[in-house]
C-alpha cells in the first residue's frame, strides 16, 4: 500500500468511479434498424496500388472499403477485374449452386436426415469469387462457410451430401460432424470444429511451399468471431515474420453465434487494421460485391507469388441466416437487420451487373435457378441410396478404429474385436438395413 | 521374450568407440536424419543460430541452412501450428518446444489437430511431426523447468509418446520418431542428459561416457517405437519406469540387492503390453515409479493394466512411487522428488508380502 498516493479511503473517495464496458449490438429483437452509421464509400473510389507496396503505404485500406459494383449495377474503378462475361456468369452459377445447395441441406436436417448444418447465405462471394481468384492447387484451409470453394472448384457434390448424411459413401468414413469436408484432390484441407486452428496452419504450408521454392501459395479463412482467438495472432505473426506466401482472409459477418463483432473488438478498428500492427498489407473490401472480392483475391495472389508477403483480407459481409441449423438468430437480433443491409445481397448484385451489361436476363436467372435446384435434388436422391444419417447404413464398425494412427496398435485392435462382438451379441442374424457389420 | 525387447547397447572397450551424451546423441540423430530426408525442418525458439539453451540443435543451421533449421517467435501454438501446416504440405517437422512445461499454450494445435488429422480426414492428410521437448525435474527448476506432463500426451488418442533413458536409445528412438508417419511427442529428461542419476543429488553426476549405453554408433540406426528394454533382469519384481527414474530404480535395486526386471517402458503410447505381461507374470510383483504428480498420472493405467491382464499371477498389490500431487516445488524439491527412501520403502513392502 505504500505506493498509493492517497492512503486514506476518504481521499480516494475523490477520485472518479471506474466503470466495465460491456459492448452491446445496436439493434435487438423488435428493434427498427438504421444502418447510416456504416460509411459504404463510392464504387471506384479506391486506387489499386502495386501488389508489392510496402504495408506501411497501404494504412488506407485497411480503414476504407474496396468496392467495384456500384448502385448503377456498373463496374467502377481500377478494381474493377474486368472478367470477360462468360467468368462472371460461371461466378453467378457457383454462387447460385451453393445458395440452393444450402437451401436443400438446411430442409435435409429439418426432415431427420442429418443432424446439422451451416449456411453461408449472403457469404457466398467471400467464398465463390475469392477462390476463383486463386489457382486450383493453390492451398486453401477454410472454416465450416466457405462450401462455396468445394463447389467452385468441382469437388463432386454428392461427396458433400454423403459426408453431410454420414452414410455408407462418406469419404470420411462417418467420423466427422456435417459440413467438414476433407479433399485433398482439391488443395481443400480437413475442417477443424476447433476455431482458428487452421490460420496458422496455413501460414506453416506457405512456409513450406516457401522453403521448398515451390511456387503455390495457401489461403486461409476464419470469422470475425474467432479472430480473438490466440491462433490468429500466431497466424499473423508467423506470416509476417517469415514473409510466407498466404493470404488469410476475415469474414467479417458482424455475428459470432448470437455475439456481434463488438466482442471480437470491432468497436475500436476494423479487421481488416488488425493486419496493419504486424506489418501486413491489409485490404477492407465489401463482401457482397463479388468482383471486389475476386480482384482483392487475386491482388493478394499476385503479392503471395511475388515474394512481396502475406496479405489480411476483411471481408465485409453480413450473415443473413442463423448461425446453423441449432440456432435461431431472432433470439438476439433484430429480424430486419437482413433487409436493411446495406451492401445488398451478393447473388443479386452480381445478377444486375450481368443483366446491366447485356449479358444476362430473368428468364436465363430464372432458368439457372431452377436447374441448380434441379442438380441439387437429384444429387440429393442419389446420395440418398447411400443411406442417411442413424439408417444403418453407415461404414463397417471397425473402421471407427483405423486412422487413429497409420497401424493399428495392440490396444485398439483390443478395442475393435469389442465392437464387433457387440454388433454380433445385438444383431445375431446379421445388421438390419443390409448395413455390414464387422 | 521379444528380441528389440531385451537388446542391450553393443558392448565395447571405453575409448574404442564413440561415445555421446545425450545431447550428442539427440543432436547426432537429428544431422543423420536431416542429412538423408531433405524434407526434414526443425524450429524452435532458439534452436537456430544458437542451437538450442540446451544444445541439442547446434550446428545444424550451419550444416543444413537457415531454412532448414531456424528460430521462431515464442508462440508454441504458432510452432506447433505452422509444423501441422508443414506436415500437411509434405514435409517432416521437427519443433522443439523449450521445455514440457511450456507445452501447454501448443495443446489446443497438438491435441485438436495433430493428433486429429489422420482420423478426421480419413489419411487424407496426416501430421508426421516429432515435437521434442526438455522435460523432467532433478535440476532446481521449479515449477515452470521440472514437469512431467507424459499423462497429458498419453490421454490423446492420436499421439505416440516417447522417452528415453540413454544416448544409445535417444538417437536410435528419435531417427525413428522423426521416421514416423505419426505425430510423436518426444520428451527427453533433462536430468540425464549429461550422465545417468542415481538418485543422491549430493553427489557429483558421474558423465555418460563411463557408461555402456552412451556407445552410440555412427549413422542411421532405429529402435523401435512401442517395444520396452530391459534395463536389469532379476525374479524378484519387475519395476516398470522411463526417462531418469530407469536408474535411480537401478541405484536403489543395486545399493539393497533386489534383483528386479526394470523395464524401461521407452514407449508411453503405445505402451509395450507384451514385455509387462511377460516380466509380471514371471516375478509375480509389480512397482510402477515415476516423476510425474500421482493422481491419474501414467502410473494409474500401468497399475490398471497390470492388475487387469496379470491378477492371478499377483503375489503383492501393485505399488507406485509417484511425485506427490503438488506443483513441482523450488527449494523442496528432493523432498518432493521419488528418490531413494520413497522407493526403497515401497520395494521393502512389496517384497516383504
Ligand atoms: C475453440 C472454439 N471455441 C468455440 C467454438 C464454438 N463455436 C462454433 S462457431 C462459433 C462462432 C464463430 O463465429 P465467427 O468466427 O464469427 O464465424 P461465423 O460463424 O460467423 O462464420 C463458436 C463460438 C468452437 N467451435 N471452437
Amino acid at each position: 500500500m505504500a505506493d498509493r498516493p492517497h492512503d486514506d479511503a476518504k481521499l480516494g473517495d475523490n477520485r472518479p468511479k471506474l466503470s466495465l464496458h460491456v459492448p452491446e449490438p445496436k439493434f435487438r429483437p423488435g428493434d427498427a434498424v438504421d444502418f447510416s452509421h456504416i460509411q459504404v464509400p463510392e464504387a471506384g473510389a479506391q486506387p489499386r496500388p502495386d501488389e508489392t507496396t510496402k504495408p506501411e503505404d497501404m494504412l488506407d485500406f485497411a480503414h476504407g472499403l474496396i468496392r467495384v459494383l456500384g448502385e448503377d449495377n456498373k463496374a467502377h474503378g481500377p478494381w474493377d477485374p474486368k472478367l470477360d462475361p462468360e467468368t462472371l456468369r460461371t461466378m453467378l452459377g457457383h454462387m447460385a449452386m451453393t445458395r440452393a445447395f444450402d437451401e436443400r441441406m438446411f430442409r435435409g436436417q429439418r426432415q431427420g436426415k442429418t443432424s446439422f448444418y451451416m449456411k453461408c447465405t449472403g457469404e457466398e462471394a467471400t467464398s465463390v469469387s475469392a477462390s476463383m481468384a486463386l489457382a486450383a492447387d493453390d492451398m486453401v484451409f477454410p472454416s465450416y462457410r466457405q462450401q462455396g470453394i468445394l463447389i467452385q472448384r468441382g469437388y463432386p457434390m454428392i461427396e458433400m451430401i454423403n459426408q453431410i448424411y454420414s452414410n455408407r459413401g462418406d469419404k470420411l468414413k462417418g467420423r466427422q460432424l456435417p459440413i467438414m469436408y476433407s479433399s485433398k484432390e482439391h488443395s481443400f484441407f480437413t475442417i477443424s470444429g476447433n476455431l482458428a486452428t487452421q490460420t496458422p496452419q496455413a501460414v506453416g504450408w506457405a512456409m513450406a511451399s516457401a522453403i521448398k521454392g515451390d511456387s503455390r501459395i495457401a489461403a486461409t479463412w476464419v470469422g470475425e468471431g474467432s479472430t480473438a482467438e490466440g491462433d490468429f495472432h500466431s497466424a499473423c505473426l508467423f506470416a509476417t515474420v517469415y514473409n510466407a506466401p498466404v493470404i488469410l482472409n476475415v469474414v467479417n459477418n458482424q455475428w459470432a453465434i448470437s455475439s456481434f463483432s463488438g466482442f471480437a473488438g470491432a468497436e475500436r478498428a476494423t479487421f481488416a487494421a488488425r493486419g496493419v500492427g504486424y506489418g501486413i498489407a491489409s485490404l477492407r473490401v465489401d463482401g457482397n460485391d463479388p468482383l471486389a472480392c475476386y480482384e482483392a483475391e487475386q491482388w493478394a495472389a499476385n503479392r503471395a507469388r511475388a515474394n512481396a508477403g502475406p496479405t489480411l483480407i476483411e471481408f465485409f459481409s453480413y450473415r443473413a441466416e442463423g448461425h446453423s441449423t441449432s440456432d435461431d438468430p431472432s433470439g438476439y437480433r433484430s429480424a430486419q437487420e437482413r433487409d436493411e443491409w446495406p451492401l445488398g445481397d451478393p447473388v443479386m448484385r452480381l445478377k444486375n451487373h450481368l443483366i446491366e451489361i447485356g449479358e444476362w436476363d430473368e428468364e436465363r436467372q430464372e432458368k439457372m435457378d431452377l436447374e441448380a435446384a434441379e442438380y441439387v435434388k437429384k444429387t440429393t436422391k442419389e446420395a440418398e441410396e447411400n443411406g442417411i444419417l442413424g439408417h444403418g447404413l453407415h461404414h463397417p464398425f471397425r473402421t471407427m478404429f483405423e486412422d487413429v494412427f497409420e497401424e493399428l496398435p495392440w490396444h485398439l485392435k483390443e478395442q475393435a474385436q469389442q465392437a464387433i462382438h457387440e454388433r454380433e451379441t445385438k444383431f445375431p442374424e446379421g445388421l438390419p438395413n443390409g448395413g455390414k457389420g464387422a | 521374450m521379444s528380441e528389440t525387447a531385451t537388446k542391450p547397447a553393443p558392448k565395447t572397450e571405453e575409448g574404442t568407440e564413440r561415445r555421446l551424451n545425450m545431447i550428442e546423441a539427440i543432436n547426432d540423430a537429428l544431422d543423420v536424419s536431416m542429412g538423408r530426408d531433405e524434407n526434414i525442418v526443425i524450429m524452435g525458439e532458439d534452436v537456430g543460430y544458437f542451437g538450442g539453451v540446451f544444445r541439442c540443435t547446434a550446428g545444424l543451421q550451419q550444416k543444413y541452412g537457415k531454412t532448414r533449421v531456424f528460430d521462431t517467435p515464442i508462440s508454441e501454438c504458432g510452432i506447433i501450428a505452422a509444423a501441422v501446416g508443414m506436415g500437411a504440405y509434405g514435409l517432416r517437422p521437427v519443433p522443439e518446444i523449450q521445455f514440457a512445461d511450456y507445452i501447454y499454450p501448443g495443446l489446443d494445435q497438438l491435441i485438436s489437430e495433430a493428433a486429429r488429422l489422420r482420423y478426421r480426414s480419413a489419411a487424407e492428410y496426416t501430421a508426421p511431426i516429432t515435437v521434442r521437448s526438455p522435460f523432467g525435474g532433478g535440476i532446481f527448476g521449479g515449477q515452470t523447468h521440472s514437469q512431467s506432463p507424459e499423462a497429458i500426451f498419453a490421454h490423446v488418442s492420436g499421439l505416440k509418446t516417447v522417452i528415453p533413458a540413454t544416448p544409445y536409445d535417444a538417437k536410435g528412438l528419435l531417427i525413428s520418431a522423426i521416421e514416423d508417419n505419426d505425430p510423436v511427442i518426444f520428451f527427453e529428461p533433462k536430468r540425464i542428459y549429461n550422465g545417468p542419476f542415481s538418485g543422491y543429488y549430493d553427489k557429483p553426476v558421474e558423465p555418460w561416457k563411463r557408461f555402456d549405453a552412451s556407445v552410440v554408433p555412427e549413422g542411421h540406426y532405429k529402435i523401435p517405437l512401442g517395444k520396452a528394454r530391459y534395463a536389469t533382469e532379476g525374479d524378484e519384481l519387475t519395476i516398470l519406469a522411463y526417462g531418469t527414474m530407469v536408474h535411480v530404480v537401478e541405484a536403489v535395486c543395486r545399493e539393497k540387492g533386489v534383483e528386479a526386471d526394470i523395464v524401461d517402458l521407452r514407449t508411453i503410447v503405445p505402451v509395450d503390453i507384451e514385455t509387462i505381461e511377460e516380466s509380471v507374470k514371471k516375478t509375480g510383483c509389480c512397482l510402477i515409479v515415476h516423476e510425474a504428480t500421482r493422481t491419474a498420472g501414467f502410473g494409474a493405467e500401468l497399475s490398471a493394466l497390470v492388475t487387469e491382464r496379470c491378477f492371478y499371477h499377483l503375489e503383492a498389490p501393485v505399488e507406485r512411487v509417484t511425485g506427490f500431487d503438488t506443483p513441482y516445488p523450488h527449494s523442496l524439491e528432493w523432498a518432493y522428488f521419488p528418490g531413494p527412501i520413497r522407493i526403497g520403502e515401497a520395494l521393502d513392502k512389496i517384497l516383504s508380502e
